[in-house]
C-alpha cells in the first residue's frame, strides 16, 4: 500500500491526449498460448497501530493517504446471538435506534448533519457484532467525528421513532413473502438450526418477535452491550495516527466501562437424515435451493482448508457447482456454496435458483457434486482453488472501507496480528489430503436439509420420482403446517 | 454471477457526500490515450497505490442497436463472448483467470456494453491476450451449442431478475408506455422470452461481425503497471486484429413526449401495491440532468427529502418511496415510486406526491435542500475514484467519460455540473419536466384492480 498522493501529482503534459501508438503492430504475433506471466508483486500491508483507552476501548488505526477520506467501524462485540428468547430483532433494532435521535439531536437533526457533509453513516447488526461505521470525506472531519460519537454514545430512543421503526420493519417481514429466495434463506436457517437457537431466527426478526418488543427491551441491550470494553474502533484514512488517537481520546474515554454477561447459547437443533423440506409458492418461475447443515465456528483450525475446497465447489465461477448447473446444464444465472463462519458453528450451504421444470434434475446435480467433493481433488483443480484464493488478496485491501472491513475481522475473531502477512502462505500449505479430510468431516450427504421453495404443483412429482430423500411439506416459516 | 446490468454509472449510490463551509476538490485522474491503426481508442491510468490492474473494455453497441424480434441479442452476446475463441477452448476463460487469481465480469445496458477483468498486477498480459482472442478470433469456435447454454442462461438470468421479483415485471411495461414500438429503449435489456428463443447461431455471427472490431471499441488500463509494458502489450494482441466494416448509423430518434397522461394496472403476486409514475427527462450530459438528479434526491432520499418525510415519517402512510433521474445516450427517464403500508390506499399516496410535486413548481425548495443534495454527490463524485477497477471503478469511468463526452479524465467538469445548479434551476426542471404528461403504473395483489389510480388521481 503506498501512500503517495498520486492522483494530484498528474502532469499537464499527460493530459494532452491522443497520441499516436508507440509501437507499431505486427502480424506476427503468437496467439496459440498464454502469455507467461511474471512474479506476483508483493503486498505491502500497511501498519496497524494499535491502542487500548482506559476504559477498555481498543484502537486500530491504519493511515492510507490514497484519497481525502477515512473510514471508521466502531464494532460492539454482541450481534443477534444476543437477542432476549423470544425477542428476535432486538440487536438490530437497536442499532437503527441510535440514528433515530440523541439527547441533543433529533432523528431528522441527524439524517440532515449526514447529508450536509456528505457522508455515510451506518448502523447495523450481524450475528456477532453491532457496528456504528462512517464514511467522510477528511475535509468534514470535525464535524463528522462529533455525529458519528454522538449516535454511538448518546442515543435518546425516542417512544414515536421506535413505534414507526416497528411497523416499518413489520411490513418489510410481510413482504418476504414475495420474495422466494428470502423464504428459502429464512427456513433453512430454522430448519437447520431450530428456533430455539438464535441462529435459527432471522437477525431482523420475525412479526412475532418485533411485536414482543418493547423499548425499555433496547435500552437494556444498548446499556448492557454498547460498552468500551466490548468495543473495538477502527479507523483507516487520510489521517495522522497521534492526531487521531488523541481525538478519539477526547472522543470516547469518558465511556463508561460495563460488566458483559456471558452468552448462552444453548443447543441447535440435532441433525436428522437428508430431507427434502418443500415450500410451496405458487406460480414461481424458478425454485430456490438452500441445502446445507451446521458446519464450524469462525476460529475453527481447518478454515484455510476449507476456504479452499469451498473455492473449488462453488466459491468461484469455474467452481464445481457452478460449472455443472449453469455452464453445462444451464438450470440456473449461477450456484454457489459458503460456510459462513461465526463465533458459534455456523452454516454451511449450497444454493442456486433454478428454473422449475428442472428441479429434479437439479437436485440430482447438486447431490452428486456434493458427493464427489468427498473424492479427491484433482492437483490442477487444487492449484487453481488455491492461487484463485490468495492471489485476489490485493483486492481486498484498496479502498479504506475496505482495509476497515479486513481490520474488523481481525478484531472481532481474535485472528493474528500477522493474519493477513500469513495468509498466502496458509492458503499455500493446504494439501489434497486437507481438502479431502475437511469435506469428509463437514458435507454429509447423509445429513443434509435440503430446502426447496417453488411451485410445489410443478416441481413434487419429480422430486418424488427421483427419490433422493424424504420429502416433507412445510410452510413459509419452515414448520411443519398446522 | 452478474453478468448483466442495466442502471447507469454512479447515480444510485448517491444519498451521501458534501462541500460547504470547507470544501475538498475532486481529484484528477492522470491518462494517457491514443489510437492503434485499426481504430483501437486505448486509456491507460497508472495508480500503483495496490499491486493489482483493472482491463476494462467497452463495446459501443447495446440493446438499443437491436431489430424488433431479437431483443435481449446483445446481451445474449455478452454471454458468448465467454464461452471461448479460437485459441481458448470452452471453460478455460474462466479457469485461466481465476488460476492467475482474477475476477472478472460483463454488463449490457442500452448504449453500450462493457467487460472488466481485475488482475494482480503480474496477470495483466493474461487479461490482454484473452480479451484481444474474442474480439478478433471469436466466431471460427462459436457454434449453436454454446448459444443454446447461454440462452437459457440467460432466460434463467432473466427469470431470477425480472419475472421471479416482485414488482419485477414493471419496467417492461413501463418502457413499452414511454417509447414509441420500435423506439431504441421501448424493449428492456434483458429482452423478452420470445426473442431469446429466436436468436439464432446466425444472428449471432451478425452481431459480432457488425459491432464487435476494434473500431468500434474502447479499452482502459487502470492501476499498477509500466505504460511502455502495457503499450507493447496492447500492440502485440490487439495489432494485428483488423478493423470491421463502417458501423450502421446509430439509431436516431426524435424526442419523445406522452401526448397525456396514461393510467395501467399489473396484477402481480405480491402482498402490496406500488405505484410507479414516469417522466420523461432528459439524455445524459443534457444541460438538465445534475438538475433533475438533484431533484430526485430532494424529491425521496432520506428522511427530510420532501416525499420521504410526507409519506414514510410523518404520516407514515407509505413503506417507501423513491426517485431516480435514469438518463441514457439517447433519452431519459424520470421516475418516482412509492409503496403503501398495509391497509393504505394509493389514491390517498397519490394525493400527497401530487401536493408535493405542485409545491416544489410553485415554490422551490430551500438553499439547505440543496446543500444537502449537492455535498451528497460531491462526495459521490471523490469516493469513485476510490476503485481502479470492475463496474463503476476508474477505468470504466475512463471509458464512460470517453464514449459519452470525448475526453476520459471528465470526473471533474462533471463534479462541477453539480455544484453550478441553483435554487432556480431545480425549480424550473421540476415544472419543466415533472408537469408534462406522465405513466403512472399501478402494480396490485392479484384480484385488487379495484386499487389502480385512475385519471382523476382517485381509485377505480
Amino acid at each position: 500500500m503506498k501512500k503517495s498522493h498520486i492522483f494530484l501529482a498528474a502532469s499537464i503534459a499527460l493530459l494532452a491526449a491522443c497520441a499516436s501508438a508507440p509501437v507499431a503492430p505486427t502480424n506476427q504475433v503468437d496467439m496459440s498460448k498464454p502469455p507467461q506471466l511474471g512474479p506476483v508483486a508483493e503486498l505491502n500491508l500497511p501498519p496497524v497501530i494499535q491502542r487500548e483507552l482506559p476504559n477498555g476501548l481498543r484502537l486500530m488505526i491504519v493511515e492510507q493517504h490514497e484519497l481525502p477520506v477515512a473510514d471508521f467501524i466502531l464494532a460492539v462485540g454482541s450481534g443477534g446471538t444476543v437477542d432476549p428468547q423470544g425477542k428476535a430483532g432486538t440487536a438490530n433494532l437497536t442499532a437503527l435506534m441510535l440514528r433515530e435521535g440523541t439527547t441533543t439531536r433529533s432523528s431528522l437533526d441527524i439524517a440532515d448533519q449526514i447529508a450536509f457533509l456528505g457522508v455515510n453513516l451506518g448502523t447495523g447488526t450481524t450475528w456477532d457484532a453491532a457496528t456504528v461505521s462512517l464514511h467522510t470525506p477528511t475535509a468534514q472531519l470535525d464535524s463528522a467525528l462529533a455525529l458519528f460519537a454522538d449516535v454511538a454514545l448518546h442515543p435518546s430512543f425516542p417512544d414515536r421513532e421506535f413505534d414507526r421503526l416497528k411497523k416499518n420493519r413489520q411490513t418489510e417481514i410481510l413482504q418476504i413473502r414475495d420474495r422466494g429466495p428470502a423464504i428459502a434463506d429464512q427456513a433453512f436457517a430454522s430448519i437447520v438450526f431450530g428456533t430455539q437457537y438464535p441462529y435459527g431466527n432471522p437477525l431482523i426478526g420475525t412479526q412475532q418477535s418485533i411485536e414482543n418488543l418493547k423499548l425499555a427491551d433496547l435500552q437494556a441491550f444498548y446499556r448492557t452491550q454498547y460498552r468500551p470494553n466490548n468495543t473495538t474502533l477502527i479507523v483507516v484514512g487520510d489521517v495522522n495516527t497521534a492526531d487521531m488517537e488523541q481525538r478519539l481520546r477526547n472522543l470516547f474515554g469518558g465511556w463508561e466501562r460495563g460488566e458483559i454477561p456471558p452468552v448462552n447459547f444453548g443447543q441447535p437443533a440435532a441433525s436428522g437424515p437428508t430431507t427434502v423440506y418443500l415450500i410451496d409458492k405458487p406460480g414461481a418461475p424458478q425454485s430456490s435451493f438452500r441445502i446445507g447443515a451446521i458446519a464450524v465456528p469462525r476460529s475453527t483450525k481447518d478454515f484455510f482448508a476449507l476456504t479452499v475446497l469451498n473455492t473449488a465447489l462453488g466459491g468461484s465461477f469455474s467452481s464445481r457447482l457452478n460449472n455443472t448447473l449453469r455452464e453445462v446444464r444451464a438450470f440456473t444465472y449461477g450456484a454457489r456454496s459458503g460456510f459462513d463462519m461465526r463465533r458459534m458453528a455456523g452454516p454451511f450451504t449450497a444454493s442456486a435458483e433454478i428454473v422449475a421444470a428442472k428441479s429434479d434434475s437439479a437436485l440430482t446435480d447438486f447431490m452428486h457434486e456434493l458427493r464427489s467433493v468427498l473424492d479427491t481433488i484433482p492437483s490442477d483443480e487444487l492449484a487453481r482453488a488455491k492461487r484463485y484464493t490468495e492471489l485476489r488478496l490485493p483486492w481486498s485491501f484498496e479502498t479504506t472501507q475496505q482495509i476497515a472491513t479486513a481490520v474488523n475481522t481481525v478484531a472481532l475473531y481474535g485472528l493474528p496480528t500477522d493474519y493477513y502477512n500469513n495468509y498466502v502462505r496458509n492458503i499455500e500449505a493446504v494439501t489434497q489430503a486437507d481438502v479431502q479430510r475437511v469435506a469428509r468431516q463437514y458435507i454429509r450427504p447423509e445429513s443434509l436439509a435440503i430446502v426447496i421453495v417453488g411451485d410445489r404443483k410443478t416441481i413434487e412429482p419429480g422430486l418424488r420420482a427421483i427419490n433422493i430423500a424424504p420429502i416433507v411439506i412445510r410452510d413459509i416459516g419452515g414448520q411443519p403446517i398446522q | 454471477m452478474v453478468r448483466y446490468r442495466v442502471t447507469k454509472l454512479c447515480i444510485a449510490a448517491i444519498l451521501w457526500y458534501p462541500s460547504i463551509a470547507r470544501s475538498q476538490d475532486i481529484p484528477r485522474l492522470n491518462f494517457e490515450k491514443y489510437t492503434l491503426p485499426n481504430g483501437l481508442e486505448v486509456i491507460l491510468h497508472e495508480d500503483h497505490s495496490t499491486p493489482i490492474v483493472g482491463v476494462n473494455i467497452w463495446y459501443k453497441v447495446g440493446s438499443g442497436d437491436e431489430l424488433p424480434g431479437r431483443t435481449g441479442l446483445a446481451h445474449l452476446f455478452e454471454h458468448l463472448m465467454f464461452m471461448g475463441s479460437q485459441h481458448v477452448p470452452q471453460g478455460v476463460f474462466d479457469r485461466l483467470l481465476e488460476s492467475a487469481g482474477a475476477t472478472n465480469n460483463a454488463s449490457t445496458s442500452e448504449d453500450r456494453t462493457n467487460y472488466y477483468e481485475n488482475l494482480p498486477s503480474n496477470a495483466l498480459a493474461l487479461a490482454l491476450w484473452l480479451d484481444a482472442d474474442r474480439m478478433g478470433y471469436l466466431l471460427p469456435t462459436m457454434d449453436l451449442a454454446r448459444v443454446n447454454i447461454q440462452r437459457d442462461v440467460v432466460k434463467n438470468e432473466r427469470r431470477q431478475s425480472v419475472d421471479n421479483v416482485p414488482y419485477g415485471r414493471a419496467d417492461e411495461i413501463i418502457l413499452a408506455a414511454m417509447f414509441p414500438k420500435n423506439h431504441p429503449y421501448s424493449w428492456p435489456v434483458i429482452g423478452s422470452m420470445v426473442d431469446l428463443t429466436a436468436a439464432s447461431l446466425q444472428d449471432v455471427q451478425n452481431f459480432f461481425r457488425t459491432y464487435y472490431a476494434p473500431n468500434n471499441a474502447s479499452l482502459a488500463i487502470a492501476g499498477d503497471f509500466d505504460p511502455a509494458d502495457a503499450k507493447r502489450l496492447v500492440s502485440l494482441y490487439f495489432g494485428s486484429i483488423p478493423r470491421g466494416p463502417k458501423l450502421p448509423p446509430r439509431p436516431i430518434v426524435p424526442t419523445v413526449t406522452l401526448a397525456k397522461d396514461t393510467f395501467m394496472v399489473m396484477e402481480d403476486k405480491v402482498q402490496l401495491p406500488r405505484v410507479f409514475y414516469t417522466w420523461h427527462g432528459v439524455k445524459e450530459f443534457h444541460s438538465d440532468e445534475a438538475a433533475l438528479d438533484l431533484l430526485a434526491n430532494v424529491l425521496a432520499s432520506d428522511k427530510n427529502s420532501r416525499l420521504y418525510k410526507r409519506l414514510v415519517y410523518d404520516l407514515q402512510i407509505a413503506q417507501s418511496v423513491r426517485a431516480f433521474d435514469g438518463t441514457n445516450r439517447l433519452d431519459g427517464l424520470f421516475q418516482l415510486d412509492v409503496l403503501p403500508k398495509p391497509g393504505q390506499k394509493p389514491a390517498d399516496l397519490d394525493k400527497i406526491v401530487r401536493e408535493e410535486i405542485d409545491k416544489v413548481v410553485a415554490e422551490g425548495i430551500t438553499p439547505r435542500e440543496l446543500a444537502r443534495v449537492k455535498n451528497s454527490f460531491k462526495s459521490s463524485f471523490i469516493n469513485r475514484l476510490a476503485s481502479i477497477g470492475g463496474f463503476g471503478g476508474k477505468a470504466d469511468q475512463l471509458n464512460h467519460y470517453n464514449y459519452a463526452v470525448g475526453t476520459p479524465d471528465y470526473v471533474q467538469q462533471d463534479a462541477r455540473r453539480y455544484d453550478r445548479v441553483t435554487l432556480a434551476d431545480v425549480q424550473r426542471v421540476a415544472k419543466q419536466y415533472l408537469t408534462q404528461p406522465k405513466v403512472v403504473l399501478t402494480v396490485v395483489p392479484e384480484g385488487q384492480k379495484d386499487l389502480m389510480l385512475t385519471v382523476d388521481g382517485a381509485s377505480r
